[in-house]
Order: structure tokens, then sequence, then C-alpha cells
């Protein structure tokens, strides 16, 4: 939920009100965020991001380089030569497209290059599915990008151009990956704000500067980029002499991001009058609650409506979106959950053979606390089935019927599959 | 220019970006080879062709002839099957 700040620096009248969806909204960031290059390869539901791009640049409205290519596999190959050569690179995809991608995601974050990826969840196949889950930003898990999940337009318009300033942090440096729900977001109409342009621009302090690193070849620090004055090797073989020393910098920039994170949601609410939460969790009524439900991305709407409901009629039930799953804020939701009763994790995705992924990230981090919540896993909405408020409502009784059992039962539930 | 150090090194002394610091001169990458490539000058035409494939560009021409940069070449046999006139005899590397 955005809550209005007194005096933002660029009053709401001040800032453009358009009608446009998801997909438009991340196309207009990325056109105000003076990004060099844009590799693409539509699908959906990603593919408005790419066309509503591609017109941009074709109208001369932006001076990127936009790339055309002929698989996603290529789209994260060009924007990691890209970004190694000092661009700012963008590109977007889904689900197949993001498992295509797959590799070179692994080679884009230990290179340490600062790219931003929209990904328009979606289910992957089999069966064929276009709709939305969160099994592809699952999938990518592990590959060492930061992950964040929007609940709405103006988030998707907000985290896109926040997502740049994160990356290229010098104490990040790393590829960020901003989650919109497929078709939810990414194809429903919203009114939204936008910034004026010079003021993303101003935002983001310019064009992309590339960080220094210090070589022993070289007498002074040199740019970390593919430069034919100060030539540099990225990611040549490196054998167990020296792999597992490159990777300690991977997890350590990792801890480093929640705070940058957090700053850039300060200073884009002092900007605009907008903020999720403190960038990271965005709570909803749960100092008192006995139940909690977790929740990624535009699902988060419906179980704030339905907690709206329960609270009316006198439940203590509370919520927790959220917004960053990569690093996972694993003591900032411990602290949030660790007094509830019961807590429901909801994961729009599952591990076959395991549960969901949050479902087993918030077992970590609760496990050291001798008072614990109990906890039940709820995969849900998978392949784009819908999570009405009725759905989400039978959801909140049954936890709160575990929490008057004081006992889980079934851990692992299935919200809205037929039997 | 420091020239690579001796000692292994700690993750917090070595540049970020999976950048070396060592010098891809000091890597003899040759140096896992089991065939080497032998070239019969006598039946060499100096067509190039070994040079263009090299993948390892271990072929060099040093002006006169072809020569075969042991630092490099890593025994893949490439320039022998590519040569129009069979000039090139892939040896094996003796084993002590
Ligand atoms: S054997 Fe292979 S690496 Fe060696 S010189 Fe011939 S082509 Fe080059
Ligand atoms: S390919 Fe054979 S003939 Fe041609 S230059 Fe090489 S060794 Fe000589």
């Amino acid at each position: 939920m955005t809550e209005a700040v007194k005096t933002p620096k660029i009053p709401p009248e001040e800032q453009e009100l358009l009608t446009i969806n998801g997909d438009e909204a991340v196309a207009y960031a990325v056109k105000q965020s003076l990004v060099d290059v844009v590799a693409a390869y539509p699908i959906t539901p990603q593919t408005i991001i790419v066309e509503k791009f591609s017109e941009f640049v074709a109208n001369g409205e932006v001076h990127t380089e936009f790339v055309p290519v002929e698989s996603e596999h290529s789209a994260m190959s060009a924007v990691v030569g890209a970004a190694a050569a000092g661009a700012r690179a963008f590109t977007a995809t889904a689900a197949n497209g993001l498992a295509l991608m797959w590799e070179i995601l692994y080679i884009a974050a230990s290179l340490r290059l600062p790219i931003v990826l929209a990904v328009a969840n979606r289910a992957l196949s089999a069966p064929i599915n276009i709709h939305c889950d969160h099994s592809d930003a699952y999938g990518m898990r592990d590959s060492g990008w930061v992950q964040l999940f929007v609940e709405n337009v103006q988030e998707a318009y907000d985290t896109t151009i926040q997502a740049f300033k994160i990356a290229e942090d010098e104490r990040v440096l790393l590829p960020v990956a901003v989650n919109l729900d497929g078709f939810f977001l990414s194809h429903t109409l919203e009114n939204i704000r936008l910034l004026p342009d010079e003021k993303v621009h101003e935002f983001l302090g310019g064009y992309r500067k590339v960080p220094k690193v210090k070589v022993d070849y070289f007498d002074e620090e040199v740019p970390l980029m593919l430069n034919p004055a100060r030539p540099l090797s990225f990611g040549p073989l490196d054998l167990y002499d020296y792999y597992f020393e490159h990777k300690m910098h991977q997890v350590e920039a990792m801890k480093r991001v929640p705070e940058v994170v957090r700053e850039v949601n300060d200073k884009w609410y002092e900007l605009t009058g907008r903020k999720y939460g403190d960038g990271i969790l965005v709570p909803y009524e749960v100092e008192d609650a006995d139940i909690v439900v977790t929740v990624l991305g535009s699902t988060a709407g419906t179980v704030r409506h339905v907690v709206k409901k329960l609270r009316r009629e006198g439940k203590k039930v509370g919520m927790v979106r959220i917004r960053m799953f990569r690093p996972f804020p694993h003591e900032e939701l411990a602290k949030l959950l660790k007094d509830a009763k019961v807590v429901g994790v909801m994961d729009r995705g599952i591990s076959f053979g395991s549960y969901g992924p949050s479902f087993l990230e918030i077992n970590t981090a609760l496990y050291d606390y001798k008072e614990k919540p109990l906890l039940v896993n709820y995969v849900y909405g998978l392949g784009g089935r819908d999570a009405p408020p009725e759905l989400i409502e039978k959801m909140f009784e049954e936890l709160l019927k575990d929490a008057e059992k004081g006992v889980v039962e079934n851990k692992l539930r299935f919200l809205g599959v037929r039997e | 220019m420091a020239s690579t150090p001796k000692e292994p090194r700690g993750w917090k002394d070595l540049p970020i970006g999976a950048v070396p610091y060592r010098l891809s001169t000091d890597y003899k990458t040759g140096d896992w080879r089991a065939l080497r490539p032998v070239v019969d000058q006598g039946k060499c035409v100096k067509c190039m062709l070994c040079w263009l494939f090299c993948p390892d560009m271990a072929i060099i021409w040093d002006g006169e002839k072809i020569v075969v940069n042991y630092d490099y070449c890593k025994g893949c046999g490439i320039c022998a099957h590519e040569c129009p006139v069979n000039a090139i005899s892939m040896v094996p590397e003796p084993t002590e």
C-alpha cells in the first residue's frame, strides 16, 4: 500500500496521469531510464514491453540501440556483452524464454553486470500455458540475481526505474529482475502517475557510470569494462583454484542489497510520495494478528481486501507481501511472523518433491525461534488459476481452525484445485 | 607493471566481476596436450590453412615457415586434419 508523503518533491499534479498496462509501464520506465541497449525477443505475456519499446525506437523517441535477436538465449547474451562494454542494458522475458536464458543468467550475475530484466511471470510447460504463475521466477532463484516482485502497474513502473539504481549501486553491482504477474499486471490497464523524463534522469544520476577495479597488471584502478585502452578479460577459466573465491564476491554483494533497496525505496518516496513498505516487505495489519499470510505479486491486493473484511468481523488476521525474494529477508520476515499463531505461506509455484519455494525460506527463517507459529503452505494459482476473495477467505478460515486446534495436520495444501 | 604473484590470493584481494588478476601470458594452456603437431617442412606448401584453422592461434608464421607455439597448442589435431598435403603429423608426447 502506498501512503502519501506530505510534500513529495514532485507532487502528484506534476506527475502525468496515464492509463496503461503493466507491460507499457515497464517500457515507459525503460524509455525514461537512459538505457543504452535493449536486446529482446518477444514472448507472451511480455511481448508488449518490447513492442512498445521498439515503437519508441522507431519514432526516434529514445537513443537506445535496439537489438532484435533470434532467441532469449541471445537476448541475455547480447545484454551481457553490452553491459560488459559499459552500457546500461535491459531485456524482458517470461516462462520458457527465461528458462532459455538460464545459463547466461548465471554469467550476468557472476560478471557483476547491472542488467535489468523484466519478467512477466508465466507458467512453464508442459502443458503449454501462457498465464501467470511464479515457476519461471522460482526457477532463476539461485542464479545470483536480485528478484523483486511488484503488486500493481504503478509499482511495475516505479520498480523498473528503481531497479537500475539498485543494480548499478557500487555496493551491489548485480543484475535485477523485476517480476510482474503475467496478464494480471502485464495486460491490465490501470491509472498510473509518471515522472517527467528529466526527473528520472536525475534520480538515476544520468547515464550509467562504470565502477573501477584494481587489477595488478595496471598501475591505477581501471574501469570494470571491455575497453581496448585498458583491456580486461571477463570470466575466463577459473578452476578449483579460484572459482570458490570468485563466488564469495557474489555472496558478499547479496548481503549489501537490502540496505540499498531500502535506501532507493526511501529516495523514491521523497521524490514521488510513493513507497512500498520498506522496499523489502510490505506488512498489513500484522502487529496483533494471530493469523498472517505471506504472498508475492498481485495476489496481495486480493489478500489485503480479505484481511480488511475479516478485520471488520473482528478476526485477527494480517498479511505480509514479500517484495524482495532474492536476497531473501529471513530475519526481517521472522520478526514480523514469529508472534503469530499460524502463518499461511502462499506460493504460486512448487518445487516438485518438496514445498513451495517461499515456504522453504520461511521455515528456515523461523527455525531458530523457540516460540514460533505453525506453518502451512498454500500452493495456489498455477497456470493462471484464479484466486478470488472467496478462495482466500476459505484459506483464512482453515488457518483460524488450525490456530484453534493448535496443530497442523496437512502442511502442504492446494488452493483452488479440483479434487 | 606487476607480474603474477606466486602465492594464491584470498577472495578479498581479487578484483570483482570474475576478472582475473593474473596475466594470460602466465597461463600455459598447452600443458595438458597428449599429441603434438609436427610440421614436415619438406612437404609444407605454405598455404596457411593450419594457421587459419588453429583455434588457439598456436600456429605462427615466422616469416619463412610454419612453427607451432607449444605453450598454447592443445593438441587438438585440427591443423593436421586441415593440411591439404598431410605435412603435419600428430606425435605422442613423451609420457614420463
Ligand atoms: S593441434 Fe590444434 S591447437 Fe595445436 S597447433 Fe594444431 S590446430 Fe592449433
Ligand atoms: S596447412 Fe599444411 S601445407 Fe598449409 S601451411 Fe600448414 S602445414 Fe603447410
